[in-house]
């Protein structure tokens, strides 16, 4: 019977890879623990950096790293997702969490606003109010994510309504569109310029409107809480503060006076 | 049923159930006492309404385009007809951002064609045209795929006898050969509009994702998602049931669908 021969060696390739999957997402024994760190993808490369300066001073720990826009990861950890830390880049979405935090939440970076646009700004960008120019096309976040909620309080402080062509769901998408040349303009956080070639980025007045600040957790959803609160205590702790000035966040209490 | 061996019955009733559970965990979620609240929330009424409209555009261009399309690919022989199916049905197991990159590099204002459609003032990025386009490349190879399937499968011999009776070409495509795979294009043109409506990645890629304009009931659901998941659900929940009663109704039982 050749047919069940081929249903059983499928039958038991698919009950392998499960089970080796199961396995690699757990603990790999006694000798590594991993910490899966939920991060805000503004966080993407600073973050990146500070796992593996991490990992290096604590041979055994893994740190796993999952970025995406905060609203996005706060709804996975509400789905049951295992984090062990959660960087939002709001604290509204930190508070979307809350039966899941493990002590308390704490800030330790906050960020800006800024205008990007293509390198040689081709659409002749100066100021926020000039955005509104009806001839340029300008991509925000959604109102619904931390930085498109940030955007429409500038709007709102400045008196100037945007008309944009899209509303985005992250950052890093925003960005990629300017990047791309598609829009002539968008809004990002201050340290996303440089994050991607061909954007430059245009400060403006009353940036400063809209301050977000960046609030990090041990999460109960994980199983390595001792390991989390230790890289949890290395983003709060001098080296992790240096690595974040460096990536041009500035100190979470910056221009506190909202 | 009672003829299946009972290890295969066994088989089929778990992927059946591996089919059936999602939808069923979706409705679990389902608040159905505010559903229609939910549902009558001015972003899902409007996204809905854009599905619909964008959909049902992206179809026309499937029939339009798809249906000669199918023509020529049958009319092809070995090698070429079989590299040119790969190609056409890429779209079908291409990652959707992959094809959102593709529209944007050949559409967007900087792609292939777009800088010069934006010179004449035709842009294609983040309108609703993007969205029919996109929607439109994922769709067609099920267009092609059924009329070349009907075509391969029809019986020639009807067309030739016209032939020897003095019909032309295009007469003999209209009164013997279009009839013949009407019913094969009407369930192609089917599954092109509900591939349509959920389609999500190309869209977002390349057409953007704003309110009325771009933001399609796929978009909608993975903004709400994150801000109000009832109003997601609630909207999946009519996508689903739209999909299911569009193909049902296409491929009704007693009527011939695979020719």
């Amino acid at each position: 019977m050749r047919g069940h021969t081929t249903i059983a060696t499928v039958a038991a390739v698919a009950v392998g890879a499960l089970t080796l999957g199961a396995c690699g997402a757990h603990n790999d024994g006694a000798t590594s623990t991993t910490i899966d760190v939920y991060a805000a993808a503004s966080l993407s490369e600073v973050f990146t950096s500070l796992a593996r300066q991490y990992e290096a001073a604590h041979p055994g720990v893994d740190v796993r790293l999952t970025f995406a826009g905060s609203s996005e990861l706060a709804a996975q950890i509400n789905e049951g997702a295992p984090a062990d830390v959660f960087a939002s880049a709001n604290e509204a979405q930190m508070d979307a969490v809350s039966s899941h935090i493990d002590g308390a939440a704490e800030l330790f970076a906050s960020n800006t606003l800024t205008i990007a646009v293509p390198t040689g700004n081709p659409g002749g960008v100066t100021d926020f109010a000039s955005l509104a120019n009806p001839n340029l096309e300008v991509v925000v976040c959604a109102p619904t994510v931390p930085c498109g909620a940030a955007t429409l309080e500038i709007e709102q402080s400045l008196g100037v309504t945007l008309s944009p062509v899209s509303e985005l769901t992250n950052v890093t998408d925003v960005l990629g569109s300017v990047a791309s040349g598609e829009a002539d303009a968008g809004l990002v956080y201050l340290t996303d310029i440089g994050r991607a070639p061909g954007v430059e980025g245009i400060p403006f007045v009353g940036s400063d409107a809209a301050i977000t600040r960046y609030p990090i957790a041990v999460m109960t959803t994980g199983d390595a809480q001792d390991a989390a609160r230790g890289f949890v205590d290395y983003v709060l702790g001098s080296e992790g503060q240096s690595a974040m000035a460096a990536a041009g966040f500035a100190a979470p209490d910056a221009t506190a006076g909202k | 049923m009672g003829r299946l061996p009972r290890w295969l019955t066994v088989i089929a009733v778990v992927a059946a159930a591996f089919a059936v559970l999602p939808l069923l965990g979706l409705a679990s979620r389902a608040n159905w006492a505010q559903l229609p609240s939910q549902l009558a929330s001015p972003s899902s009424l409007t996204a809905l309404g854009l599905s619909l409209r964008t959909a049902a555009a992206a179809t026309a261009l499937c029939v339009i385009f798809g249906v000669p399309l199918g023509f020529a690919l049958a009319s092809l022989k070995g090698v070429s007809r079989a590299v040119l199916r790969a190609i056409l049905l890429a779209p079908l197991v291409l990652p959707p951002v992959v094809s959102g990159l593709g529209l944007l590099y050949a559409f967007g204002r900087k792609g292939l064609l777009g800088g010069t459609l934006d010179a004449a003032g035709i842009p294609v990025a983040f309108t609703t045209a993007a969205v029919v386009l996109a929607q439109a490349f994922v769709a067609m190879p099920f267009m092609v795929v059924s009329v070349e399937a009907a075509l391969a499968a029809r019986d020639g011999r009807l067309e030739a006898i016209a032939a020897t009776l003095g019909a032309g070409r295009s007469r003999i495509l209209r009164v013997i050969t279009l009839p013949g795979i009407g019913v094969a294009a009407a369930m192609g043109a089917v599954l092109a509009f509900a591939r349509s409506l959920g389609e999500f990645g190309a869209t977002l890629t390349f057409a953007g994702s704003l309110e009325g304009v771009t933001r399609t009931a796929p978009l909608q659901i993975y903004l709400a998602r994150e801000s109000d998941p009832q109003a997601a659900v609630a909207l999946g929940l009519v996508l689903v049931a739209l999909a299911i009663l569009i193909v049902a109704a296409a491929a009704r039982p007693g009527r011939r669908v695979i020719p």
